[in-house]
């Protein structure tokens, strides 16, 4: 019988329309009442990102200047030479040496990690902090040194004893919440030597 | 130092984000409602014998004896084609803005959120940025006709609202051939899709245009013929006349009328989708084959013209559904003859005819509304048909389907009794909302099926 089965085929692709329609729209309708999953980075979340990401996240570089001793570890470490540090002696007290400049580059960093393994106090450190547009590139230069007229004196670390180093990420989060990405030499200025390249 | 253009959202909604709540509502429902108002108040008007009166009763003067009549006429004419234009604009705006929204939802993400509050306002700044883009043309274009292509669109938009009822007495025009004139006069859109696509001398922008006059040229005669059937049940062409013979509730509506009527609302709004060239049926322009079909040349302003088209097309299409199948502008409990007959008598104040206006254009509005956003829906649920399915659901499902509808139509209105109408429309209203009820469920279900997700209306 071909007629009872076209006629059939030809019905059937109507039930099929009319079933695939309801099956289809069900679908789409009920995603109208779900959450999306979109995460509205920067500013609709929960939390910061930056805190949400994990522990050993190798973000922006931080020194604790003041458990920094000053052996330049992190500076031979460097395979891009991104980090530049002077000692002098403390013009007061010539048995003090002290930190007389102590920049990273940010910009060129490429987060190996190298720095922070020969750190004897652990002053430099990765945060998890990675939000670092600035309009200037030079303010990527982060002067942990704010002013060479006022460096900062060795840290003796002490047998036995872990160095106090400040928690991680907060010495950077504090300066970065002043700053204004817009300005420029605004959060580290840019007062040592001319920036290489 | 902080430099911010006058012109700069994001800083200015950062800034003052009261100014941009002022803002968005201001577009939102001040602008629509000052369109509404004004149709409400040049669309009734807009006839030589009433603006006599007027001037008449108002000013005490005999326009119909002054030199300058025709001046006061075209006048308000230009007056209610202003708010037809602009009505046009903004809905084809504000629509886009849904459409995103309602698309980001139903694929789990957000849409544009970020322009003012709820991101109402990013349908604006799509149309700035358009206006301000260079508007060029391709050196091996036919100049002229490429240039003109976009009116030939325009007019095919804008003329069916010559006889889209609004409400009770708020329609432009009541011509009495009303359904043939829109079926007319929509075909000039395929004219200004078929100029563009040979004006642009490019390969895809032809493919596009040639689709689109295939596509439209068939379903003009399942939509014709579907359409016809409400016009046989209300024995008139002129839109007015079909939503009075309808009522207000679900079981006056055509569409639960009679078995076949309610068949003819399907085919009719598949024909119109196509027509239209949504998806489903945005062959014309389908983007993974055709780049952006019969506009793949066209920047700047004229782009804006063929995409406002598109958008507030779907009011047409909604429009025309609702007049014909859904009861159109018909108040629940306010039978229009009552309220008229008890206007004579002095039974109810004057002032509320303006009352009954606003509530019949508020039922059409957010009829329609619903009809654009079913649409919507439909489009962020099916894929696109091949040329060879649309043609053959066309011309093997539709054009028979569309015949059958009609003559049972005829029949119907032959042989069925006027109390036969009412117990259609009551049982057929009392199926369809089962159907709802059980689609509704089955959408409540949905949700339950993939795990972890809920009814969940945070993150907008």
């Amino acid at each position: 019988m071909p007629m009872t089965e076209a006629l059939r085929e030809y019905f059937g692709h109507i039930t099929d329309v009319v079933k695939t329609f309801w099956e289809g729209m069900t679908v789409t309708l009920s995603y109208m009442v779900r959450r999306p999953i979109t995460v509205q980075y920067p500013d609709r979340t929960a939390q910061r990102v930056a805190d949400t990401l994990p522990s050993r996240y190798r973000g922006l570089l931080e020194v604790d200047i003041n458990v920094c001793t000053g052996c330049m570890a992190c500076e031979r470490a460097c395979p891009i030479s991104v980090i530049k540090i002077s000692t002098d002696k403390d013009p007061s007290n010539l048995k003090q040496r002290v930190i007389a400049q102590f920049d990273i580059d940010e910009s060129k960093c490429m987060f190996c990690g190298l720095c922070v393994e020969p750190c004897p106090t652990g002053a430099i450190q990765h945060t998890r902090e990675f939000e670092s547009t600035m309009k200037s590139v030079d303010n990527l230069v982060f002067r942990w040194i704010p002013d060479p007229k006022n460096p900062a004196p060795f840290y003796r670390p002490v047998k036995g004893q872990d160095a106090p180093r400040a928690p991680v990420g907060e010495i950077l989060r504090q300066r970065m919440a002043k700053a204004d990405w817009t300005a420029r030499g605004g959060i580290f200025p840019v007062t040592g030597p001319e920036r290489k390249g | 130092m902080r430099i911010t253009l006058g012109l700069d959202s994001t800083s200015l909604t950062r800034r003052y984000p009261r100014l941009a709540v002022l803002a968005t509502l201001f577009m939102a429902f001040v602008a629509p409602l000052g369109l509404y108002i004004g149709a409400l108040v040049f669309f009734p008007l807009n006839t030589p014998e009433r603006l006599d009166a007027m001037a008449k009763q108002w000013l005490g003067f005999d326009l119909a004896a002054s030199h300058y009549r025709h001046l006061v006429y075209a006048v308000f004419l230009l007056l209610v084609a202003f708010v037809a234009v602009n009505f046009t604009a903004v809905f084809g705006g504000v629509s886009t803005w849904v459409e995103r929204r309602v698309a980001g939802r139903m694929q789990s993400r957000i849409g544009p959120n970020r322009t003012s509050a709820a991101g109402f306002l990013a349908w604006v700044a799509d149309a700035v940025k358009m206006v301000l883009k260079e508007d060029t043309v391709p050196a091996s274009a036919d100049q002229l006709l490429f240039r003109g292509a976009p009116y030939f669109s325009m007019v095919g938009l804008l003329l069916p609202f010559v006889v889209m009822p609004f409400g009770e007495s708020v329609v432009a025009t009541n011509m009495n051939v009303g359904v043939f004139y829109i079926m007319a006069v929509t075909a000039f859109v395929v004219v200004g899709i078929l100029i563009s696509g040979w004006s642009s001398n490019s390969n895809w922008a032809l493919f596009g245009a040639v689709r689109g006059a295939a596509q439209v040229i068939s379903y003009e005669i399942p939509a014709g013929i579907a359409l016809m059937v409400p016009v046989l049940m209300a024995g008139s062409l002129s839109m007015q006349d079909i939503v009075r013979a309808q009522g207000g509730m679900p079981w006056d509506w055509f569409v639960f009328r009679n078995p076949a009527a309610f068949v003819a609302f399907f085919i009719s709004v598949t024909s119109s989708l196509a027509e239209g060239n949504r998806t489903p049926f945005d062959l014309p322009e389908a983007e993974s084959e055709l780049v952006a079909g019969y506009h793949a040349e066209y920047s700047g302003f004229r782009l804006a013209i063929f995409l406002m088209v598109e958008w507030a097309n779907m009011w047409i299409m909604a429009g025309l559904a609702v007049t014909l199948f859904l009861g159109g502008w018909q108040v629940p409990f306010v039978a229009s003859e009552t309220y008229k007959a008890a206007l004579g008598a002095g039974l109810v104040p004057t002032p509320s005819w303006f009352g009954l206006q606003a509530l019949s254009m508020l039922v059409f509005s957010l009829k329609t509304w619903g009809l654009v956003i079913v649409f919507i829906w439909l489009r962020w649920t099916l894929p696109r048909v091949r040329v060879d399915q649309m043609m053959s659901l066309c011309w093997k499902y539709l054009v028979p389907g569309a015949f059958l509808c009609f003559v049972v139509t005829l029949l119907w209105q032959l042989l069925v009794p006027p109390l036969g109408n009412t117990v259609t429309g009551v049982v057929l209203s009392l199926v369809a909302f089962v159907l709802l009820a059980k689609f509704l469920l089955a959408t409540y279900r949905n949700i339950g099926r993939v795990k972890g997700d809920r009814v969940d209306l945070t993150n907008w």
